[in-house]
């Protein structure tokens, strides 16, 4: 079975698998509702200076909403030892990478279509930029975070404390994608004149982005390994 | 079929395995029995490409496994003592997962036909996780076998059973050797390995230290010999 197919097939499950139980996208849900009710409490949304906030609240609740499927992606093939399932079936461990990076990648998205417009509209913010340049933007600051995340969690799957290192090797590495969408989205949400600004970092992400996906498509076999 | 030779592996400054040479044939059922730490389950997790050995070489019809792995894979059904199912599937959707990364055609019939065989049809919609240890084993034979393997690896595979999954699960092992089938089963029980297997292996110390054929399954040869190699050893 080719690298592409077995990692569809591999999403597709773990997608079922979270239709069946329900178990992280609604922790997921639930935790960005809260964010973004908190935020809005502790922040005047009549107050310009509040639409400020609005780009970092939004990376706030990707990143800490993401981190929460992250680790559950890999651990959940640690109950019956189904990992070994997948590594002893005729699929590359690229294609295990592959297959958990999509299901997760696609989570993170259904969170984000849930939450930025409900984020919006709890802060009667109007959009003053552009729509698909900040769609561009939180496709390839999301693709960045889960690509690492989705690495640094198979990692950091095989110590008990899983939980607890993922964070702790996640922050540091996808700091420069962080910083680098945060300061696209505040560009594109509030001051166009300084687009060629937001491309840029858009760039700079997206290089990362690559380089990473291409990286731990490489080296996920030394992970994943018994 | 199976071809080890001089397989080493070494994990924290440990030798787990100290240069095995093992050759079985297509179609041999062979038990690998041991005490305790003697490197059986890692020569198997060795041998279904879980783990990569420090050196040495295996080869599974003439191919190696570390440059033909994939390939391989495909002829491999692994079965250890953890039942590698998910536990909010059923049989059906986990065999036919299963079936479907081994590329296994018209899986649907086939998982069917596979539960029906281990005797749990009625249960063929119901989660894994509110089945008995006996139950869920019976699933995870099918598993192992969705595609038919050409080597079966079994890792204790008897532990925990009761009588009805047990004689399903010799059933199996049968069935599949009359096909043609090579099987090697890391086993602590000495009937079981009698009864079924042409041929035990006895590891000692990360060490292949006895490899004799089993003649009427005669489970006192069987005895006699693992407490002949493995005297002193708790």
């Amino acid at each position: 079975m080719n690298l592409v197919k077995s990692a569809l097939l591999l999403a597709k499950k773990d997608l079922f698998s979270e239709w069946k139980t329900k178990q992280v996208l609604v922790t997921q849900i639930i935790f960005a509702s809260l964010v973004i009710v908190v935020f809005s409490f502790a922040f005047d949304p009549s107050n310009n200076m509040t639409k400020a906030v609005i780009p970092g609240i939004i990376w706030v609740i990707i990143v800490f909403a993401g981190i929460l499927g992250l680790n559950r992606s890999i651990v959940s093939e640690q109950r019956n030892d189904t990992m070994y399932a997948l590594l002893v079936a005729p699929m590359e461990p690229a294609g295990i990478y592959l297959g958990k990076f999509i299901a997760n990648f696609t989570m993170i998205m259904i969170v984000e279509t849930i939450a930025i417009p409900f984020l919006f509209l709890l802060f009667d913010f109007n959009m003053a930029g552009s729509i698909p340049y900040f769609i561009l933007i939180i496709f390839v600051g999301s693709f960045g975070f889960v690509s690492i995340g989705t690495f640094l969690a198979a990692l950091a799957g095989n110590s008990k404390s899983s939980e607890m290192l993922l964070p702790l090797l996640l922050f540091p590495i996808a700091s420069p994608v962080l910083i680098g969408v945060t300061q696209a989205t505040r560009i594109v949400l509030s001051d166009m004149s300084k687009l060629s600004s937001a491309l840029a970092w858009t760039q700079m992400v997206t290089s990362y982005d690559v380089i990473f996906f291409v990286i731990s498509l490489f080296l996920i076999d030394y992970v994943l390994e018994v | 079929m199976i071809e080890i030779t001089k397989l080493t592996k070494q994990a924290d400054n440990k030798l787990i395995l100290r240069g095995i040479d093992i050759k079985v044939s297509k179609g041999e059922t062979v038990a690998i029995l041991g005490p305790n730490g003697a490197g059986k389950s890692t020569l198997l997790k060795i041998i279904a490409g879980l783990i990569k050995p420090t050196s040495g070489l295996v080869k599974m019809k003439g191919l190696d496994i570390k440059k033909d792995g994939f390939e391989i894979k495909k002829s491999i059904g692994y079965l250890p003592h953890a039942s590698l199912l998910y536990d909010h599937y059923s049989p059906l959707e986990n065999l036919v997962f299963f079936g479907k990364l081994y590329g296994v055609e018209q899986v649907e019939e086939r998982a069917v036909q596979l539960v029906k065989e281990v005797g749990l049809s009625f249960f063929l919609h119901d989660p894994v996780k509110n089945f008995s240890r006996g139950m869920v084993q019976r699933i995870a034979i099918a598993r192992a076998i969705i595609h038919d393997p050409e080597i079966l690896l079994l890792d204790e595979p008897h532990t925990g059973l009761d009588q009805g999954a047990m004689t399903i699960l010799n059933n199996v092992i049968l069935t599949m050797k009359n096909k043609g089938t090579t099987t090697l089963m890391v086993t602590h029980d000495f009937k079981q390995a009698a009864e079924i297997c042409d041929r035990i292996i006895i590891i000692k110390n990360g060490k292949l230290v006895d490899d004799f054929q089993v003649k009427d399954q005669s489970i006192e040869l069987v005895t006699e010999k693992y407490a002949r190699q493995l005297e002193g050893v708790s």
